[in-house]
């Protein structure tokens, strides 16, 4: 049972791999822009690659 | 703190909490039509008082967690949790995958039940248990990822509070399923205000000076609203035609 609930935890965050791993590499990229630039650029790859990140997936189910 | 940050965090604890206490309804009363109120109450409560354990325990640790690290936590499992969400109203929105049906989860929660008739009252009230149990973790998560960062907790809470009991209310009058309630519209809704404060979140702990300060969350839902619906279009299945 702890398992099954373990799972479902999981699940929560984590539906569409391919989905997730594309945010962590979003957040990843934005991190390194956030070291190297300072201001808002990291705010912009993050909020841009997350909606691509989003469109591409959704895209992707069609094909 | 301003209305561009209030607004979205009450709203969003009240629309997500109500989608999750739908659920969790569901399951309860499946488990009282075909077991009875007793274990479905008993379950329910336990899973109640479980939630209330995870609260008491974990709350006074968010005080300890250095800002910054909280908003980038917080705004990580936003993203994702938020987006899961999204994709999946925005494919049910498109007809891919099929609407989630109250009534036909109802069916086939007393379904199981039933063919489990020899065994204990227990194992029904586990069902109940764990669904209030994961639902309203659902709903604690959701409650802390809007309210933690900006102080909204309490607010934040009381929506979500409003919203279980609004639920819970409605299901004991009814004695059936709310399946009439627009659940996938709430859930694109929702999906869109989790990702909104999920970039919000996360650009915040990355040190990113927003533009606008808080009211750029809602510029970040105008804009996943946008994708949203070009993606629903975009996939949307042609309607078959019957012959």
């Amino acid at each position: 049972m702890l398992a099954g609930i373990a799972r479902e935890l999981i699940g929560l965050f984590v539906d569409d791999g391919m989905l997730a791993l594309a945010i962590i590499a979003v957040i990843v990229i934005a991190a390194i822009v956030a070291s190297l630039i300072p201001g808002a650029t990291a705010g912009v790859v993050l909020l841009a690659g997350s909606l691509f990140a989003l469109l591409a997936n959704v895209l992707a189910v069609q094909r | 703190m301003t209305w561009a940050t209030f607004a979205p965090a009450v709203s969003a604890a009240f629309l997500g909490s109500l989608v999750e206490a739908i659920e969790a309804l569901t399951i309860v009363l499946a488990v009282a039509t075909v077991r009875g109120w007793r274990p479905a109450g008993l379950g329910a409560a336990a899973g109640l008082a479980s939630l209330a354990l995870v609260v008491a325990a974990l709350g006074p640790l968010l005080d300890r967690v250095p800002l910054h690290l909280l908003q980038l936590v917080i705004g990580v499992l936003l993203l994702l949790f938020g987006m899961r969400w999204l994709r999946k109203a925005i494919l049910r929105a498109a007809g891919v995958i099929p609407l989630h049906d109250e009534a036909a989860a109802f069916a086939a929660g007393t379904a199981e039940l039933r063919e489990h008739r020899s065994r204990l009252d227990w194992l029904a009230g586990l069902a109940s248990f764990k669904a209030v149990l994961l639902e309203g973790l659902e709903v604690v998560f959701i409650v802390i990822a809007v309210g933690a960062g900006r102080g909204l907790l309490l607010p934040a809470s009381a929506g979500a509070l409003g919203a279980c009991a609004l639920v819970a209310g409605a299901g004991f009058v009814l004695h059936r399923p709310l399946a009439r309630v627009p659940e996938n519209a709430l859930k694109l809704a929702v999906g869109v205000m989790l990702s909104a404060f999920g970039v919000f979140w996360t650009g915040e702990g990355l040190g990113v000076a927003w533009p606008g300060a808080d009211l750029a969350i809602v510029g970040f839902a105008a804009l996943f609203l946008l994708v949203a619906a070009l993606g629903a279009v975009a996939v949307r299945r042609p309607l078959e035609v019957a012959a």
